[in-house]
């Protein structure tokens, strides 16, 4: 048996043969036509690249500057998605060292998504009562069923997002996705949603771990072996696909022009002969499996790059794959390779000779030493001068996921769901919205992962395009909109009042406005925005006052819906006018 | 009656239509417009609206000064009140005039171009800077709460799908411009605004607007910035077409005009001039100008007619003559109207600083070709004596004028889902009173015969329910001139006699009203 994709478009076709007033409800105003836009399709604007004129200072040295706010909402912007107060709020009361160790803690094992896919309303003709797996009930560990892998998959993309939104102040979820795009697979590619979780389980276990021991396990793992269609992969008909970029794409890389051959390519998928799917089992555990029978037990022969190392063929499946990754492993390349990623992952793109010699080069160095040990790694990248640099600040372009799910975490939205099929269709927008930004959690455009971190020279700024910079501020406007609505009760939406309400004084414009900017944007503004952010409370009046005795108003008032209003309507003009800033479309 | 698609483009088919159309006539300024277009204009846009909002509340009474009332006002507001030998005259309204930095505005009203509404305010007034303002742009009543805007409503009337699959071949321009940063409550639709604000989130060009672009500085981040900006830019979805036709009228046409930077009412004009002359087939515009809130120093101590008020009005009168000559000059002149309105007005009496506090109701100015000249409605009265909280009292609710903007100035039919009541419109606009003729005759069956009058016409109307019902005579200009009946009246068809007696010979109105519902139709008297 093996996971058709007739499964998947048996799924579409489903969803595309409702009605389209039920896609119309379903989906909102959000329907899957896109709008006609002229400029939809035009050619990037030329900007010459990075000027450089001012590089990152500093190594890896410890930081010893001031630890105060600046320096506390960067590592925020950079280790979670967005910068929630409570966050800020909590590292601010300890030292740069707590803090960084606080990220980098180990947390506990998320529970297994869950059906949320069958509404127990019989009029809903979108759900599917899954036949194996009640509402409410985990599926991960049902049978393959054809009919419901298309809702479990959403169902687990879901609970993927449902986990970066209310992520905690630590490093699990950003590096979570740092090794999705490292080790990038498709659940359109793989239409089957337990191999998925497993998948980003073993993600989330090692996001800290050991570097080497993951590349084994992800080599075997079953949602590899078919993505690379290792599970293929026999003596007689070898299958290049893993063994390639097992060398390209995951270890080695080829920022060496001098890097591994063809030959190497054929040689490494001889070693990976064999590793496949434990069909018998396929149901219960999906397990993968070594078959003997299947492995070429040749010799073979690596080039040079390698040393001309030869790995003895036997029937000892494992013994040879930790061959494999022990020669690989050997070359410092692979050390290297995976320094830059992280770099360009959480501090910036531009990687100068400085930045090499000073920060690159010592920590694949440390990461040698330390036996490929990730968190010595990010601890010793995330303490020191290099990273709180002030000219780091602010220069990394927010992916979609930072975008979508880092504004509903700094607006303390949790996704709403009064039912779970409430909590469905809610996902359902925010997959709507990753998908039309170019960046759906579990489907990079293939396995090099997105190219905003590969794609030289543009880097970062391949998120940035005419249409992609629309959609992210239409999906601003549609957080103020109330749109997004499972029913009347059930609403994703940004509260502004709630959101002025953390603030020191909110009755004070000049307060307010300066804290929601230094919350919500990397750097300064200057005074001139400042002032005109508050004369959008002010509606343009000149004394504070004005916008003082609105909030107290509404303070004394709470349920007059005209003081609500007063208040409700000039903070949301003003929050939207900072969100559709282009400042904050950086962190 | 199908709605007429007031903001849609014509086509070019449209220059031949009938002038009936629906069943009303059209205003007559679409027949020139209409000739107009088959000679040198390729513009085929419909009517567009400025509207010019006068921020913190103005003082009426030394905008519009109501010299029958000078003794009493003397005694009020002896301290700002301008000395009377200096305040402007209007021709044909000798007990009215305007404030003596008004030059502009006064030379349009002289010429024709300038209807003045009196006293326009909304019953129960709130007194609260934020709260009117929301009123003034939801369109809610005082006590109501309303989240969508008077023109979103509008603008999703004609626009039901609006932004999805915008711009298109159809509705290729925005739908409403603000100029500037904030974005009005006024275009707040059911879920998104209707229109842009140009300068918002620096997305348009620099040369317009360049205040609020700070260069970014020489780092990464910088680097960044720059790209976003551009890309964010260039990616607004109707960025191109502004640009177009920016670039298709490089240029302001008049000489009005001060120099940029020194009126920024002006300055913001000047952009929707070029717009306009460029070609942009959008509706609707709003630019704004703030310090109306004179608390204190409205004036200068011992010259009354200098200070910062009087700065404020030559700003606005400067900025507006400015912009119809502008208009003129690119030939538009035919199809754009512009009217300022403020939150509210301020206390008859002057403050211990030399200033007013929040008041009422304050007159409006409504310009352009488009209008009927002359003022509507009467000078307030000043009593002798009053505490220093009393103020004008409304004698036009706003929604009134927004209803005549509606109706007769973009055609608009569907007034009770935008004003959700029902206002009787006020003879702002030429043609105005033809329109309702057609229309009327259908919901009210008002008429009189014989019509022209000689010596007596019989009116006839119908009261769908025990209504209380008044009939007054207005003349051209819609000034009070008598009452013809007042009364209860039984469901049914009534008739009323009016005899002429002395009444000069004219062009006026008679207009009949149900339980406050209001219809207004001509009378010819010989």
């Amino acid at each position: 048996m093996t996971v058709s994709t007739l499964n998947r478009r048996a799924f579409f076709q489903k969803l595309r043969s409702e009605s389209p007033e039920k896609m119309e409800k379903r989906m909102g105003i959000f329907g899957e036509v896109k709008p006609v836009f002229p400029l939809g399709n035009q050619e990037l604007p030329l900007v010459p690249p990075p000027t450089n004129t001012l590089t990152l200072n500093g190594g890896l040295e410890p930081y010893t500057g001031p630890w105060d706010y600046e320096q506390a909402a960067h590592l925020l912007r950079r280790t979670t998605f967005g910068v929630k107060k409570n966050d800020l709020d909590l590292l601010m009361g300890m030292t740069m060292d707590e803090a960084v160790n606080h990220i980098l803690m180990d947390l506990p094992e998320p529970a297994d998504p869950i059906n949320n896919y069958s509404d127990d309303d019989p009029t809903n003709q979108d759900d599917y009562d899954d036949p194996a797996v009640p509402a409410g009930q985990t599926w991960v560990n049902a049978n393959y069923d054809g009919d419901a892998e298309g809702y479990r998959i959403e169902s687990y993309r879901g609970w993927w997002i449902d986990l970066m939104v209310n992520q905690e102040a630590n490093i699990r979820e950003k590096m979570t996705f740092f090794w999705h795009n490292h080790f990038a697979t498709q659940t359109a590619a793989v239409f089957y949603g337990k191999v998925n979780h497993r998948h980003n389980k073993l993600l989330r276990t090692h996001t800290l771990g050991n570097f080497k021991e993951f590349t084994k396990e992800v080599t075997i793992d079953p949602m590899m072996l078919f993505y690379l269609n290792g599970y293929l992969n026999v003596k007689d008909a070898p299958d290049e696909n893993y063994a390639r970029e097992l060398q390209e794409l995951f270890t080695v890389g080829k920022d060496n022009p001098n890097h591994y051959t063809e030959d190497d390519v054929v040689a490494a998928a001889r070693v990976l002969t064999g590793w496949s799917i434990d069909w018998n089992n396929f149901n219960t555990t999906i397990p993968s499996i070594f078959n003997a029978g299947a492995h070429d037990i040749g010799d073979k022969q690596f080039s040079s790059f390698y040393g001309n190392a030869v790995i003895t063929g036997s029937f000892d499946g494992d013994a040879e794959l930790n061959a494999l990754l022990d020669m690989i492993f050997q070359k410092n390349e692979v050390a290297e390779y995976l320094v830059r990623k992280l770099y360009r992952w959480f501090v910036y793109y531009n990687i100068d000779a400085a930045a090499e010699q000073n920060v690159i080069q010592p920590l694949a160095q440390l990461f040698r030493s330390n036996g490929y040990e990730i968190k010595p790694v990010m601890e010793t990248l995330l303490k020191s001068t290099h990273f709180f640099d002030a000219v780091n600040k602010g220069c990394f372009i927010k992916t979609p996921v930072d975008i979508v799910v880092g504004t509903l975490r700094s607006f303390n939205i949790s996704i709403p769901s009064i039912t779970l099929w409430d909590d469905f269709v809610m996902k359902s927008y925010l997959r709507y919205f990753h998908s039309v930004m170019q960046m759906l959690p579990g489907d990079p455009p293939n396995v090099a992962g997105w190219q905003a971190f590969r794609q030289v020279p543009q880097y970062y700024r391949m998120w940035i395009n005419g249409d992609t910079a629309r959609n992210r501020n239409f999906y601003i406007a549609a957080m103020f909109s109330g749109n997004l609505a499972s029913s009347n009760d059930n609403i994703l939406r940004i509260d502004p009042i709630a959101f002025a309400s953390q603030f020191s004084d909110p009755s004070n414009p000049v307060t307010l406005v300066d804290e929601i900017v230094k919350l919500l944007l990397p750097q300064p503004i200057s005074d001139l925005k400042k002032t005109l952010l508050k004369s959008i409370l002010l509606s343009g009046l000149p004394s504070d006052s004005y916008w003082t005795i609105a909030w107290f108003d509404y303070i004394n008032s709470p349920n007059d819906p005209m003081s609500v209003a007063v208040v409700n309507t000039r903070l949301t003009n003003m929050i939207a006018y900072v969100l559709l800033l282009p400042e904050y479309q950086l962190a | 009656m199908k709605r007429r698609n007031f903001l849609r483009t014509a086509g070019a088919s449209a220059a031949f239509m009938p002038f009936i159309h629906n069943g009303f006539s059209v205003n007559p300024l679409s027949k020139n417009s209409l000739f107009g277009m088959l000679g040198a204009s390729a513009n085929l846009s419909g009517k567009v609206m400025v509207f010019i909002e006068l921020s913190g509340g103005n003082d009426g009474l030394n905008t519009l000064i109501p010299l029958d009332q000078y003794t009493y006002l003397s005694s009020h507001r002896g301290s700002i009140l301008i000395p009377e030998n200096k305040v402007l005259d209007l021709n044909g309204a000798p007990d009215t005039g305007l404030h003596p930095s008004m030059t502009g505005l006064q030379e349009m009203f002289n010429n024709g171009l300038m209807s003045i509404v009196q006293n326009v305010g909304y019953p129960q007034q709130d007194y609260s800077h934020f709260r009117s303002m929301d009123i003034w742009q939801t369109a809610s009543d005082s006590g109501q709460y309303v989240d969508t805007g008077w023109l979103g409503r509008a603008l999703q009337g004609e626009y039901p799908g609006f932004p999805e699959g915008f711009p298109n071949a159809d509705s290729p321009d925005p739908l409403a411009i603000q100029i500037g940063s904030i974005l009005p409550l006024a275009y707040m639709g059911t879920a998104f605004p209707m229109g842009m604000s140009l300068g918002n989130a620096d997305n348009f060009d620099d040369a317009f607007l360049s205040d609020f672009v700070e260069p970014a500085p020489a780092t990464p981040y910088g680097d960044e910035l720059e790209y976003i900006r551009l890309v964010q830019k260039q990616s607004q979805e109707y960025y191109e077409v502004i640009k177009t036709a920016a670039e298709s009228q490089p240029d302001n046409l008049s000489p009005l005009y001060p120099p940029q930077y020194e009126n920024y009412l002006a300055d913001q004009l000047r952009i929707v001039a070029r717009l306009i002359g460029g070609g942009l087939q959008t509706a609707i515009y709003t630019v704004s100008i703030g310090g109306f809130d004179t608390h204190s120093e409205q004036v200068e101590a011992g010259t009354p007619d200098q200070g910062n008020h009087a700065n404020l009005l030559r700003r606005v009168s400067e900025a507006i003559a400015a912009f119809q000559d502008d208009i003129r000059l690119m030939g538009k002149e035919d199809d754009v109207a512009g009217m300022t309105y403020s939150e509210f007005g301020r206390t008859i009496a002057a403050n211990g600083s030399i200033g007013t506090d929040h008041g009422a109701a304050a007159p409006l100015f409504v310009f352009g070709k488009g209008v009927n000249p002359g003022i509507i409605g009467e000078n307030a009265q000043i009593p002798s004596n009053l505490n220093n909280s009393a103020d004008v009292p409304m004698a036009h609710d706003f929604r009134q004028v927004y209803a005549s903007v509606l109706q007769d100035w973009f055609g608009l039919t569907n007034l009770n889902d935008i004003l959700f009541q029902d206002f009787d419109i006020l003879p702002i606009f030429k043609g105005a009173s033809a329109a309702r003729e057609e229309l009327n005759r259908d919901v009210f069956g008002v008429s009189n015969y014989p019509n022209p009058v000689r010596t007596s016409t019989t009116i006839t109307f119908t009261s769908f329910s025990n209504a209380y019902v008044t009939i007054n005579l207005m003349d051209a200009q819609g000034r009070f001139i008598l009452k013809i009946a007042e009364g209860n009246y039984p469901t049914g068809m009534h008739q009323v006699r009016f005899d002429r007696s002395n009444l000069p010979s004219g062009t006026y109105f008679y207009q009949v009203k149900l339980n406050g519902m209001g219809v207004m139709k001509k009378m010819l008297v010989f």
